[in-house]
Order: C-alpha cells, then structure tokens, then sequence
C-alpha cells in the first residue's frame, strides 16, 4: 500500500497539534509497512505579527533531523516549491493553471473538485493585483493563493509518482488532494484534525469553510479524531454517515531524559496552560477559575506557555482580575523547553472550548502531570483517569484544581492510573486503523 | 441432611449530595437521590420479595426459615420514606422465622481503624434489633462480610456466638464451606462461611443466557443443594437483597424461582432450612480456619481492595477516622449522626479505581462520574465536618 500524503507541517517545525499528529501517524504507517510520499510546502517567511508560523520541511535539515529521531523505512519526504513571493510569472502562471483545469476537467468531468479549482482560478487572478510578500494574516488571498500554488504543484509531483490512495490533513491540503485525485483518478482520503467551528467558533470564514465542505464531500471516506469532531462534521457539513471514519490520535510517550531542572519556586505548585492562546482553547475560563483557585490557595503560580491572537486580552485580564503576580506569561515554547515545563508543573488544564482531540493531555500524561480536560474534547472519549469539566464551568474547574493542588493522595492516582492508560494509545494502533480505511477505499474505487 | 441457612443484606447508604469546595453549609446528603433510589428498590424489590418470603413462611408452616441484617442507614430510609415495607419486616419478625444479625450500624470499615467506634456502632445496632424487632442478635457479621482473626476474637468477646464470612477459596483451600468452623483461639465463636459458587449461581448467573446452567430451576437447584449430602451440612446463601428484583428483574423469573424454591428442597424430607443461629446449634464445628489477613465478599479478590485499594481512599479512611475523638466531644448528636453516615463503606466503593476504564459493576452503581469526583466530594465535606468541629470547640 503506498500513499501520497499532504501536509502542511511536520516536526521539528510546528505551530501546533497537526505537526505532532502527522509525525505520529506517519512513524506509526511506517512501522506497518505502508509506504509513504509526504508532501510539505516550504517555509515561508511571515511578519512576526501573525502567529500562524509556517516553518516546513524545506528547513531540510531540520526535517532530516526529525527523520533521524526515527528512520522512517518506507517514508519519503518531498518538498514542493510553494514559495509565497515567488510567482516568477503571473501570467505562465495562469496558463499553467488553465491547462491543468482543463486536464482535471476531462479527467473528473464534473464536481466540486473542479468548481474548487475554478473558484481559486479567479481568486488568484483577482488577488494578484494587491499581493506583495509579508502580507500578513490569515484568510487574506495570499494565503488563497499559496494553498492554491500547492495544490498545482503537488499534481505535478503526483505525475511522476506511483501511489494507491491519497491521504489529506486539513483543509489547506484539500485542494491539492482533490486536485490529484482527479488528475490520478486515485481515491481521497481527508482528515479532520480540526474544522471552521472549531477555530472560529459561529463565525467561520466562508472560504474556509467552502474548502472544507467540497473536500469532505469529494473524498471517497473522511478520517475524524474523534466522536465529537465526527458528530460536528455529520451536523454541519452534511457529510453522510457511511463515510466517516473515527481514528483518535495517540502519543508517543517520552525517553528516559534527565532535564536540568530549575523550578520557578521549589514549595510553589505549578498549574499549566499550555496551548494556541486562542478563542478555541478556552484562556480567559483558565484565568478566571485562577482567580477562585486564588481565594482559598495562594501558594500557587498559575503558568501560560504559548502564544497567540488572546495574548494580549489575557495580559489584560489578568490585570483586571489582580491576580499578576500569581501568573506567568512564557510565550510560545517548543522542543526541550515543552518537556521542562512538563516535569515541573503540578496540573495540566485544558480548558477547551472545542477540541477535535487535544494531544496535550497525553503529553502532561506521559510526562507525569495530573490532568483536567473540558467535557468539549474529543481526546475526554478516550481517557478515563483524568478529570473532566464543562469548560464554561469556573467554579468546578477551580473545586478540581484545589482538589489536586491540595490532595496528594489524589495528584498520585491520577498521575499514576494516567501514566498506565496512556499505554492503550498507540499510533500503530491508529495508523493500522488508518491503513484499514486505505483498504476499504482503494477496494471500492476498482 | 443438608440445611439450606439463607442471609439477605438489607443496606442503602446515605448518598452524598454534590459539594464542592466553596461550599459551606452542614447538609451533606443527596436527599432526593436518596429518597428516589429507596422507593424505587421498595417497589421493585422489598415490597414484592418481603411478600413472597412471608408467604413462603405460612405456606411451609414454620418449616421455611431465612435470616436478615438491616443496617441502621436502611432502616431510617425506610422509616421515613417506605414505611409499608418497614411494616412488612415487623410482619416477618413476627413468624418466629426470620432472624435478624447484627452488625455496624452505619456498614462502616471502623473495625480498620477505631475499635471503640466498632464496637459502639455494634451495641447500637443490637439495641436498634431488639427495639424494632424484639430480638437479641445472637450472630455478627462485618460489613461486606469483610473478616479477619482480630475480628473474630472482638466479637466473640462481645459475646456472639457465630459470625458470618466468605468462603473465599485461598483461606479454605481443598475444605468445604458447607461445614461449620472456628476461628483460632474462639471456644465459642463459630464460622459460617458462604458458599459462594451456589450463592452466585442465585445472586449474578441466574438471568445469564450465556450460562451453562441457564435456565437455573427450582428442580436443579434443589438437586444441587441435595449433592452436599454426605460431604456437608449447611448450604450458606448469602447474598444481597437486591438480588430478588434489582440485580436479577421480575422479569427474569427470580420471584417465580422464589417461591418454588423451599417446596423442591423440602420435598425429598432429606433437606431443610434453618436460621443461622439454628444451624450453629444443630451442627458441630469440625475444625479451624485461620484467617489472618482481611478477607470480604467482594470482587474475585475477595479481599478489601474494593474500598482500600488506591491512596484515595486510605486518605479518605484515615481522615475520617482521625476526628473521632474530636467529633465525639463535641456532644453534638446532628454532627455525630453525620459523621458516621460518612462512615459507610460505600463512599469508599465509589472512590475504587480498579477497573475504572472497563465500567463494570462498581461503575453501575456509582452516582459519581468517577472515582475522583467522589474523593473530591468526600473531602471537600470532611473540611466542613472539621469547621463544625472548630466551631463547637470556639463556643
């Protein structure tokens, strides 16, 4: 079985879960046996202001450094040449463009894969005239224009490779995943790590969400990280039932690692946030249930690693709140620096509003750190020693947190139970989940 | 002849009501998840399985026997919420064949951890026998059957003369529990020990159309009890009320098992039944069972896992224990009476973590999400005991 898959991240250079997501399953695909075409764009360099860091496996070295963790047997990573600025040729551009429409229109003949490829035809057209390199943020066209370019440029990679079933993560890759699918008449697979409604909340993006409808739709089976993401995906985008798939992501749990550890305060506990400071990940919820915590326990620092569109309102909040000097701000961490945190915090809270999975958990879970998770995770369906709230639900959430902080027989029991029921979570057993879907796919589409 | 003795556990504990830590008021008990769980037991259980047991009496003429323990918790539920079903037992005490055990009067572990506590909950209960059914207990039995030596030689010394225990595999060996037995160093203590394999049959196999001997039938039950003839004397059947109607459904068949259950057995004039106290009378000890660690007639471990087998609920125990001298002082009878109803085991059962993940029994009964849940409520309510406390000792 070989797959020609489409990402948009891949370790060491991440900005979230996806990266971590598709490293596990791809390591995971690997060690069955299945072979793998991993297709990333390359790094793009983007004004500091926006926090969506797009950093790629063109960084090869780094990508290298991350194959080298592990030799991946059967995966080959590719790099196609999605480079923001460099529209060499608008106008070669364009021709290239309508050939390639025109050589999926004969191929599918009708569809939404070809009104997609129509719609982002004239999008470009009309964004190239405003476009200029740094341009910023988000849903803008040039990113539009960017998810476009990979699609194009990963049809032509597909031409001259051979694969069974291709496998697309998120929405960026849909259109390229469409697009191969039709020039190879090869069957689609899409995965929902994570939809408009989560991100957004009601107000999603139109384009975005357009993406995302005409991929499900236009895939021969969708892949969902869980029960929760899979009911929203069924509700919301009418996607029928027969067609989705639930694979839950799993974690890999850490070496024996001896971190030089230097805690912020030996006798404080350590009460982690660490995630997107983001609407989606529930920041505001973790400073107000802080500020309860606060009334009965001050013994206490309360600790926000990660970045994001919030941060500034959170600094605010906790101004107003009067809590700051119980609060830390680190910013965005990675590598070493995301196992130090873990080793000296006392509690790991998540409380999202809505999270498809949430691996973040199982990370404090393996590194020993009792967990709180909002009910509105889907990662809530697979763990049963944790606790678990309502995200909404302030005062819970602080009754909880001061349980833990104030019990070590309880802290203990999470910890350990925790620890052990992480054991259940592979990513051989999601990638062979994965590679049974494969199966089923590739055997209907003869 | 082999005497069928068969002991039914009559207990609900009180439910703690949901209380977290901001909280600061003294009532702790779910009153209307209580109230709605009795009822629907009385209805479903208590009321039609007293009905046919007394039945089964007069119809057998005094030839039908069976033993009870109510703890106190169920006895003030019923009285105050199914007083129909509390006449019903009054009605049962008044056959002359029916004998009440005592026990702990609050189901509680104290005998772990206070022995004064144990034994005055013990003279509380005896008290509670006699007042509401005439009768001195003469015959003990530990919550959840849970036993040791120490146990043994406590209650001999408070004058008893058998107590009740698992027949659990790993203390008996190649022995059977179909013979009387003393514990080490008891002259007048005897053992009764549940046959658990005969017992279950009743109690969890009975509606299982997986089981091999389903459907079970009066008939082949009866021929079974009749096997123990000549390796045996008694055939103890222990189990939980509940089983009549609860765990096993009306619809299952248990009732009609019931009821032509004591014409099978007596029908060959070989077998009969007796009340625990008859069979201590009737029959011999024939020799001695050691048991020096906890045993109980829980899970398969048949030890005391069940409500002391994570950190948890060692804490939880240890805590509520360790107010003892200070709530006793107080003289105060409401926070007393509160904190023994805190003392019942089954705050500690929902606290157990075994099999968490797998949802199974422990789980069906659990009114907590989780373990954790119920820990975090039994502690943040212990705080408010001990506030009670600094507030009696302040005025």
């Amino acid at each position: 079985m070989k797959v020609f898959m489409l990402g948009w991240e891949f370790p060491p250079h991440i900005s979230g879960g996806l990266g971590t997501a598709c490293y596990g399953l791809t390591k995971g695909l690997d060690e069955i046996g299945v072979q793998v075409v991993f297709v990333l764009p390359t790094a793009v360099p983007i004004s500091a202001a926006s926090h969506v860091k797009l950093r790629t496996a063109a960084d090869l070295p780094g990508a290298r450094a991350a194959a080298e963790e592990y030799a991946f047997r059967h995966v080959t990573l590719r790099q196609v040449d999605a480079q923001l600025q460099a529209y060499a040729s608008p106008v070669l551009t364009k021709a290239m463009i309508e050939q390639l429409a025109a050589q999926a229109r004969a191929a599918v003949g009708s569809g939404a894969a070809l009104q997609m490829i129509e719609a982002f035809q004239s999008q470009l057209a009309g964004s190239l005239a405003g476009f200029g390199p740094g341009a910023g943020v988000h849903y803008s066209g040039d990113l539009m224009g960017q998810v476009f370019r990979y699609a194009r440029l990963a049809v032509e990679l597909a031409m001259h490779e051979t694969f069974d079933v291709i496998h697309a993560h998120d929405w960026m890759t849909y259109p390229a995943g469409l697009a191969v699918a039709a020039a190879k008449r090869k069957p689609l697979v899409v995965h929902i790590h994570s939809t408009e409604f989560d991100r957004s909340g009601e107000h999603v993006n139109q384009q975005v969400y357009d993406i995302e409808r005409a991929g499900m739709h236009g895939a021969a089976r969708v892949i969902c990280v869980s029960h929760l993401t899979r009911s929203i995906v069924a509700s919301r985008y009418s996607v029928p039932a027969e067609k989705l798939e639930v694979v839950y992501n799993a974690v890999d749990l850490p070496g024996d690692q001896d971190w030089d550890m230097k805690p912020i305060r030996q006798d404080e506990k350590i009460v982690l946030f660490l995630g997107r400071v983001t609407m989606q990940k529930g920041p505001e919820y973790f400073l107000r249930a802080a500020k309860k915590v606060l009334e009965k326990f001050t013994n206490v620092r309360f600790v926000v690693a990660g970045s994001g569109d919030m941060i500034t309102k959170c600094i605010q909040e906790v101004a107003d709140l009067r809590i700051g000097q119980y609060v830390t701000f680190t910013g965005f961490l990675r590598g070493r620096d995301v196992d130090r945190i873990f080793e000296i915090a006392d509690l790991y809270v998540m409380p999202s509003v809505s999270e498809p999975f949430g691996i973040a958990p199982l990370e404090a879970l393996s590194h020993n750190v009792p967990v709180i998770i909002s009910k509105q995770s889907g990662v809530s369906e697979v763990l049963t020693h944790v606790l678990k709230v309502d995200f909404w639900d302030i005062d819970e959430m602080a009754n909880k947190i001061l349980a833990v902080l104030r019990h070590p027989p309880l802290h203990r029991t999470l910890r350990q139970h925790g620890h052990i029921e992480l054991r259940k979570l592979s990513w051989r057993d999601s990638a062979t989940r994965v590679s049974e879907v494969y199966e089923k796919v590739v055997a209907a589409a003869r | 002849m082999a005497s069928v003795v068969f002991y039914f556990q009559v207990h609900q504990p009180f439910r703690l009501r949901r209380y977290s830590i901001f909280d600061s008021d003294a009532t702790y008990f779910d009153d209307w998840r209580n109230e709605t769980v009795l009822r629907k037991v009385a209805g479903k259980c208590y009321g039609p399985a007293n009905a046919v047991i007394l039945d089964l009496i007069r119809r057998h003429e005094g030839r039908f026997r069976v033993s009870y323990s109510l703890t106190g918790t169920i006895l003030k539920q019923l009285r105050r919420w199914a007083p129909a079903v509390l006449k019903s037992f009054h009605d049962l005490a008044a056959t002359g064949c029916v004998e009440f055990i005592c026990e702990t009067c609050y189901h509680s572990l104290a005998f772990l951890y206070n022995r004064e506590e144990f034994i005055a909950q013990t003279k509380m209960h005896r008290k509670l026998m006699k007042e509401m059914f005439g009768q001195e207990p003469r015959v003990f039995r530990n919550t959840e059957l849970t036993y040791n030596n120490d146990v043994a030689k406590v209650v001999e010394d408070m004058g008893f003369d058998a107590i009740l225990t698992e027949g659990a595999d790993h203390i008996l060996g190649y022995r059977s529990p179909n013979f009387i037995y003393n514990p080490p160093n008891c002259g007048n203590l005897r053992m009764l020990m549940k046959n658990y394999r005969l017992s279950d049959d009743i109690a969890f196999r009975f509606s299982n159309r997986g089981w091999a001997e389903w459907p079970l039938t009066a008939e082949k039950f009866a021929h079974w009890v009749d096997q123990i003839n000549g390796n045996g004397y008694v055939c103890n059947l222990f189990m939980d009320y509940e089983t009549f109607g609860e765990h096993q459904w009306a619809d299952t068949g248990i009732f009609d098992f019931l009821r032509a259950l004591p014409e099978k057995i007596l029908a060959g004039r070989k077998n009969d039944f007796l009340t625990v106290s008859q069979a201590v009378r009737r029959y011999p000890a024939v020799g001695e069972v050691d048991v020096p660690h906890m045993i109980s007639w829980a899970d398969t471990e048949r030890d005391i896992s069940a409500w002391l087998g994570n950190s948890m609920q060692a804490n939880a125990l240890h805590d509520v224990y360790a107010l003892a001298d200070r709530v006793l002082a107080t003289e105060d009878r409401v926070l007393i009476d509160d904190w023994r109803k805190l003392q019942t085991s089954d705050h500690f059962y929902y606290m157990c973590t075994k099999w968490f993940a797998d949802g199974d029994v422990h789980k069906y009964f659990n009114p907590y999400e989780s373990p954790y849940d119920a820990y975090i409520n039994y502690m943040n309510i212990l705080d408010n005991v001990r506030s009670r406390i600094a507030a009696r000792v302040q005025a």
